[in-house]
């Protein structure tokens, strides 16, 4: 496969090191009520998709940015990848 | 003359005679020939035997569509099985030899299968060789193994070299046949960058098997023309003997160039085969298309075969299979064979076709509304059989006959992404479908285009609007008048008449009749037939065989042949030597070696190596005299508690942590605190995993307010940097802190024992106070040593002794190794391995690598008080969950064995005494043990149950594996100095 | 119909007129007490037992393409019961004695060959781990032994001894552990399934479930609603996509494992082998072929289908294992949809809706499971209460932190 690097372009997979759903940037709030329960749901479930799907890339032999790559699970067509860090930002994350 | 079957004209080269031998025998061919078209020359029709009726068998193509003619060629270490006759050059001096025969191709013994084939039809062996049970491993099966199998392996390492490359390109143009051609013109004249790959060792596929005529010139001409004009084109790369293996994802191809399998063996220097990654924007395949069979019985004699075959002998080769010959033909393709062989002098017995209205094509007898019901010859063919159109039957005299029953366009890489071909009516086949791989389109015989003349022109515009999709603008180059004809084809699949057998899978010996007993069976998806009868699933994949079994099943199901279901293929397109997939990752070059910056001077002291991942560290350093390398490691242990010893820790994972957020970060990754870490400390710190399992420890020192230096375990450096930065851009996107690892920039050494300190003074420099008043246990400071070199000390044990971990720019890494060693003379330093080093950290109860284990929590670990609950720290929420807090939790706990002289065993499990020994009653298991001098016993250390509360107990320690059981006494893990006195004087 | 050496020969004799279908083609009928989606080894051995073993009957099993089309005919045939954790060691030992007897019990052959499964040590803490785990597999009632390097040596010499990057310095044994006929176990479960009165309905795809007031009533199927006591979900790689249906997300993700085999070759390997230094497993099949894998690819698919690197990866292990096989060809190469769970262990349970059951969840293990599995399913289908040997496979061992985590990879599914 060949992953479109926002910053680097295009470069083979096997730059990259795969880790999973995008959603694992939605760590729940550790104080909150039933924290427990919310991080079993964020750490264990999955909507594990056939189709398109957002997950996470890191670029382990290039800039060692972690990539959000939306990516068709049924063909492996990809449609956008964007730094993992403009993704979390933009999901309210910040220190 | 020997070669009795060689005609005139050809391809081939009769100024110069190439010697060989097959089965021992020596012949002669030329260059230009296969192993097959020579033996043909000399008469030799028969080449191997079937899978398992082991039935005589000669070559049914001239391609790597072969399933018969598979011979095991070369000897010795680069013997090669299965080996395609059709596809193997021949060169001075080759060696081949049949393959699944014994004691010889003409006399087979196995051959007696074939008397008992109605008892060994398809599927036959679910159905028996189930009593008595044991049996099966006993008899039946090695006695099946033994014969199943096709050629040998020589079991002996393959000598030869084998690389990788990668190229990239516009247009990847997939075999060179006329409509590849066209297209390359028309890609190369436009600038693009073109590959044109094509597994012939000559370009022009068809072109060079027919007679046909290409404008004004011949074919074969214009084929040279052609690729002169594209040799000459500096964006064009033409790659001959290179098999296009796969399409995988977003226009990656695999390809195979077999760079000196036409050679006695490689040239010095250079490769057996290359393995290419293709990048194509977009890919064209041309790859032509495959002629299909008819069925009838015994049509698997040597010297049948596909029509298109012996053309392809005849015109290229200049070889006819026999002097006397047939064709069998459903439409009208099959009688330019009859034309052909006419014109080279061979005699054409008949050409039969079953269409009543077939034309008269060839000068010879044609025998319309005919069918070839029966044929005759144990070992090659002698006579066929022929039922007229009025019923009545007739003898034929031939040694080959040639039958077609159509082609099939090869959609072999439209497949390889799951696309499922379409079923063309008229020309009775599957073309490719529209959703084959993204970027690849078909031109030509491949696109159900047969005739010359399209296959050029849609090669041409197929390149053009491929280009055309990636911006580059070609017109298609003009292509001159070719040859037209219509495909002209009454669908024939196999002759009814007659109760023997009809092969169609001829190297997996699959029938007609074992299609109609799968159907009974109620094995009727394609899946289901080809599992149960194993059609197509042999070495040829079922590339002349799949239809067929598929027009019969619909036939026999009532349904058209698109309802029933559709061949599909997966890669390779052909067989792929495992050596070129393997590269030169073999061997000493499987894995880069990493060397720490002492290796050379630790080479030098004659140190034992030991892997660690890619690490190359030393185990232990004998010395003269030393017998055993437990002596050794003895002591060295001995010298670093008694005096003082060094032992290169480079290994260990370093991540260099700045900038104003780095210590929340740190506090965020790490289970313990870290916020408060004074500036000039060192703390050790345990990372959790989200799950609440530990991860990974180490100790990180801070050297500055916005400065840290973190270590890592050796194994988990790469995992832990990689979730630091997870968490540094996924989840806390603000923090200013900066990560970078630093592991090999930093030679890095463990100087431990009681002299430690005065080793270092000697080379500290002297502005810089190490004593213990000044630099107290877990400080940490940039210094300089050896008069101004920059270094960072660290005042950490893992040995449990005064110790201090001393690191300096890894170029001087050997240096310091060398100074520490001969500034240490007088303390009688000594240079440690990784035994030693395990076997301190075990008698001070450290967790390792056996003790970290990916399942075992901060509370397993004795460290569940560590996990901080004020702060919102990776693994810390998770850690809560009652099932990695029970009541009787495993815990770290040491074990001393009753009898000094016994040994714990590591990987040992623990029971209470007078329990019964089982899985239900195990109260723990040994992680790790070692012999430790210092207390001259055995010890371990490991996880037992509730373990802290059980201090003194007698446990069992048990390990039936190694067969030894020892009675232990639960200790605490800190064998030696459990204070932590000697750490701090 | 009963298979046997006598029959073949009659039925040769006669000109095999008499061999009646393996397993009929029903109509499905409007309900059942049963059904049981996916007719995969899992689903027919699930079918099998519950009629065969538990007594019960009008069960169904649906299939929305052929039977045995997914990983039980697309995996490497292994089996073996070389498990650490006591949550899966008796399950898999338990598999492993069913396969021992599972031709005769199903009067069909499906050529368990119990040649042996050999793992071999490259370090010292590999052997510590291997040690462990064999007398965790001894003291569950399973065998095994530990070879030293000149044992390995005697019984595979043509592996990598002379210039090995990791050498050999061991291995750990199952001798009962070894191969199947992968095709054969669906086949025979089919069969003896519908020979107990069992319905496989074939090109019958789920299109959703009927749930009514917290409680499955049946499934929308491509044939229209079928009704259900008890509808058991055994999709394997497909669970995700299933159980969406039912609004449940599970601690699943699919992923694509890749398989290889070779040419037909003469008998090389006699038993199955696996690298301790990269990923590569390997055995031979009865017809000659050297079948082997590897590694996942790694990311999330349900392509069936994999790519180069991983093909290259698997196969520099094997040359660095066996640098004889240099000389041989890969023939063909496929790919799984793996549903690899977050501890690399399944899941045999009851779903929070009342009558929908779930097995999933296999990792790339699920074929030696295969006849445990379907025993286990069927008597939690059948009793309401887990079987022995599968009592630590429920859903809320995530939650509660009860993990089952062989390799000790974590929640992240692709490194199980």
């Amino acid at each position: 496969m060949i992953i479109n690097h926002p910053l680097l372009g295009p470069r083979d997979s096997q730059e990259f090191t795969y880790l999973g759903d995008a959603a694992l940037i939605d760590r729940p709030d550790w104080q909150a009520e039933d924290a427990v329960d919310q991080f079993h749901d964020y750490l264990y479930l999955r909507d594990n998709p056939a189709g398109i799907h957002r997950e996470l890339w890191f670029h382990e032999t290039g800039d060692r940015s972690w990539l959000v790559v939306t990516r068709d699970t049924t063909t492996h067509e990809i449609t956008s990848v964007e730094l993992a860090r403009d993704v979390a930002r933009a999901r309210g994350r910040s220190k | 003359m020997t070669q009795v079957n060689r005609l005139g004209g050809g391809q081939i080269d009769t100024g110069r005679t190439l010697s060989f031998r097959f089965d021992g025998k020596t012949f002669q061919g030329h260059p230009g020939d296969t192993l097959a078209s020579a033996l043909l020359a000399n008469g030799v029709r028969l080449m191997g035997r079937s899978f398992k009726y082991h039935r005589p068998r000669g070559v049914l193509t001239a391609g790597s569509e072969e399933p018969n003619a598979l011979v095991e060629l070369r000897t010795g270490a680069r013997q090669e099985p299965n080996t395609r006759a059709t596809t193997a050059e021949l060169f001075d001096g080759l060696q081949a030899a049949s393959q699944n025969r014994f004691p010889s191709l003409k006399f087979d013994a196995l051959a007696i299968n074939d008397r008992f084939s109605n008892f060994l039809t398809a599927g036959f062996y679910y159905k028996t060789f189930m009593w008595p049970a044991a049996f099966w491993e006993k008899l039946y099966e090695p006695i099946i193994r033994k014969a199943a199998g096709l050629g040998s392996l020589s079991l002996q390492d393959d000598p030869d070299e084998y690389d990788k490359g990668f190229l990239h390109c516009d247009l990847l143009i997939i075999g060179a046949g006329p409509s590849g051609l066209a297209a390359a013109l028309t890609a190369g004249r436009s600038g693009a960058r073109v590959i044109l790959a094509d597994e012939d060792f000559a370009f022009g596929g068809r072109l060079n098997a027919e007679t046909f005529s290409i404008g004004d010139a011949d074919a074969t001409d214009w084929v040279a023309r052609t690729l002169a004009e594209l040799q000459s084109m500096p964006n064009v790369r033409c790659m001959i003997r290179t098999t296009v293996i796969g399409a995988f994802d977003h226009g990656i191809y695999g390809a195979v160039e077999r760079v000196s399998d036409h050679l006695p063996e490689p040239m010095p220097g250079k490769p057996r085969q290359i393995l290419w990654r293709l990048y194509a924007k977009r890919t064209l395949l041309c790859a032509g298309a495959i002629e299909r069979p008819i069925a009838f019985e015994n049509n698997d004699r040597p010297g049948i075969m596909l029509a298109a075959a012996m053309r392809s002998y005849a015109n290229r080769w200049a070889v006819t299979a026999a002097q006397k010959v047939a064709v069998f033909t459903n439409n009208d393709d099959g009688h330019r064979t009859a034309v052909d062989l006419i014109a080279k002098g061979v005699k054409v017995a008949a050409v039969i076709d079953p269409r009543p209205d077939a034309p008269r094509l060839a000068d010879c007898e044609l025998l319309a509304g005919a069918q070839v019901i029966d044929t005759q010859g144990r070992l090659g063919l002698k006579f066929i059989k022929v039922k007229l159109g009025d019923g009545s039957e007739r003898t034929i005299e031939c040694g080959a006959l040639g039958v077609s029953g159509g082609w099939n366009p090869n959609v072999h890489m439209t497949c390889h992404q799951r696309g499922r071909p379409v079923w063309n009516a008229d020309i009775a086949a599957f073309v490719p479908g529209k959703d084959g791989p993204a970027g690849l389109s078909v031109a030509g015989a491949a696109a159900g285009d047969f005739s010359t003349h399209s296959a050029l022109r849609t090669g041409a515009a197929q390149a053009a609007s491929a280009l055309d999709g990636i911006g580059l603008s070609a017109s298609p180059a003009d292509m001159p008048e070719a040859e037209d004809a219509p495909v002209n084809l009454q669908p024939f699949w196999y002759v009814k008449h007659g109760k023997g057998r009809a092969w169609l899978d001829q190297q997996n010996d699959v029938t007609v009749k074992d299609v109609k007993l799968a159907h009974q069976e109620n094995f009727r998806s394609v899946e289901h037939l080809k599992r149960y009868t194993t059609l197509g699933m042999a070495t040829d994949q079922g590339k002349t065989s799949n239809m067929g079994g598929l027009a019969i099943m619909a036939e026999l199901a009532g349904k058209s042949i698109p309802e029933v279901g559709t061949t599909i293929f997966r890669p390779p397109y052909t067989p792929v030597s495992m050596g070129v997939l393997g590269g030169r990752s073999r061997g000493m070059h499987f894995h880069p070696v990493r060397e720490t910056p002492s290796h050379t001077w630790a080479t030098e002291q004659g140190a034992v190596f030991v892997e660690t991942g890619n690490w190359l560290r030393a185990q232990w350093f004998p010395k003269p005299g030393e017998t055993h390398w437990r002596e050794t490691v003895d002591r060295e242990v001995r010298a670093v508690r008694s005096s003082v010893g060094v032992c290169d820790v480079t290994t260990l994972g370093k991540i260099d942590v700045q900038g104003t957020d780095a210590a929340p970060f740190l506090n965020r990754v790490y289970a313990n605190a870290f916020a408060k870490l004074a500036v000039g400390k060192t703390r050790y710190g345990l990372m959790l995993r989200e799950d609440g399992i530990a991860m990974d420890d180490g100790t990180t020192a801070r050297l500055a307010e916005d400065h840290f230096v973190m270590t890592t375990t050796t194994a988990n450096a790469v995992g832990v940097y990689r979730h630091l930065e997870f968490v540094r851009q996924c989840l806390c996107p603000d923090m200013d802190v900066q990560l970078i690892s630093t592991t090999e920039a930093w030679a890095q050494y463990a100087v431990a024992g009681p002299n430690s300190r005065k080793l270092l003074q000697k080379i500290v420099d002297p502005e810089f106070d190490i004593s213990n008043e000044n630099f107290e246990f877990m400080a940490c400071r940039e210094i300089t040593v050896c008069g101004g070199l920059r270094a960072r000390l660290f005042r950490i044990s893992f040995s449990g002794e005064l110790a201090y971990e001393i690191a300096v720019p890894t170029r001087y890494g050997d240096a310091l190794i060398r100074r520490l060693m001969s500034a240490g003379q007088e303390f009688d330093v000594v240079p440690y391995g990784t035994e030693a080093l395990g076997v301190m950290r075990i008698e001070k109860g450290h967790a390792a690598g056996n003790e970290l284990n990916g399942t075992t929590t901060a509370l397993n670990l004795g460290m569940g008080r560590m996990v901080s609950k004020k702060k919102d720290s990776i693994g810390s929420t998770l850690s809560e969950r009652e099932g990695l807090n029970q009541p009787d939790a495993l815990a770290l706990v040491g074990f001393k064995p009753k009898d000094n002289s016994a040994q714990v065993t590591s990987g040992g499990h623990l029971m209470s005494m007078g329990t019964p020994v089982d899985a239900s009653h195990n109260q723990g298991y040994v992680t790790s043990a070692c012999y430790s001098p210092i207390l001259e016993s055995s010890i371990g250390i490991g996880f037992l149950k509730d373990g802290s509360n059980r201090m003194g107990e007698s446990l069992r320690l048990v390990s039936p594996l190694t067969d030894s059981e020892v009675e232990v006494e639960v200790v605490s893990a800190h064998f030696v100095d459990p204070e932590g006195d000697r750490l701090r004087v | 119909m009963r298979y046997s050496g006598l029959r073949v020969i009659k039925e040769a004799l006669t000109g095999h007129k008499g061999w009646k279908p393996a397993w009929r083609d029903p109509e499905p009928k409007p309900s059942y007490d049963y059904v049981i989606i996916g007719g995969g080894g899992h689903g027919l051995a699930t079918a099998y037992y519950l009629a065969k073993q538990f007594g019960k009957t009008r069960i169904a099993v649906i299939e929305k393409g052929w039977i045995g089309g997914g990983n039980v005919g697309r995996n490497t045939t292994i089996i073996r019961s070389n498990y650490l954790l006591d949550g899966n060691e008796p399950f898999y030992e338990f598999s492993l004695k069913l396969w021992e007897g599972l031709e005769q019990e199903l009067n069909y052959n499906a050529m368990v060959s119990q040649r042996g499964i050999l793992n071999l040590i490259h370090s010292d803490p590999q052997r510590d781990a291997f040690v462990r785990r064999g007398n965790a597999m001894i003291l569950n009632g399973a065998d095994a032994a530990l070879l030293s390097a000149d044992q390995v040596r005697a019984e595979y010499p043509f592996l990598n001894f002379n210039d090995a990057r990791f050498p050999i310095k061991g291995g750990l044994a199952q001798r009962r552990g070894g191969t199947v006929r992968h095709d054969a176990v669906a086949w025979g479960y089919a069969r003896g399934a519908d020979s107990h009165g069992v319905d496989i309905i074939q090109n019958c795809e789920v299109t959703g479930f009927r749930i009514e007031n917290g409680v499955c009533k049946g499934v929308e199927t491509s044939r229209g609603f079928i009704g259900a006591t008890k509808v058991a979900a055994c999709v394997a790689g497909s669970s995700g996509r299933l159980m969406a249906k039912a609004e449940m997300r599970l601690p699943i993700e699919s992923h694509v494992l890749q398989a290889f085999v070779s040419e037909g070759l003469k008998p090389v390997i006699p038993g199955v082998i696996t690298y301790g230094a990269g990923h590569f497993y390997c055995s031979q099949s009865d017809k000659g072929g050297l079948v082997f894998g590897g590694d996942l690819d790694g990311y999330n698919s349900y392509a069936q289908r994999g790519n180069l690197p991983v093909v290259e990866d698997v196969v520099e292990s094997g040359m660095s294992m066996i640098p004889a096989l240099g000389r041989a060809r890969l023939l063909r190469m496929w790919g799984g949809i793996m549903d690899m769970s977050m501890d690399g262990s399944p899941i045999i349970d009851r779903t929070h809706i009342d009558g929908l059951y779930f097995n999933g969840g296999w990792c790339y293990g699920g074929f030696k499971a295969t006849p445990a599995s379907g025993f286990a399913y069927a008597h939690l289908l059948a009793t309401d209460t887990p079987h022995d040997t599968a009592t630590a496979y429920r859903f809320d061992r995530f939650r509660r932190g009860y993990m089952i985590d062989e390799k000790g990879m974590g929640a992240q599914p692709n490194l199980h």
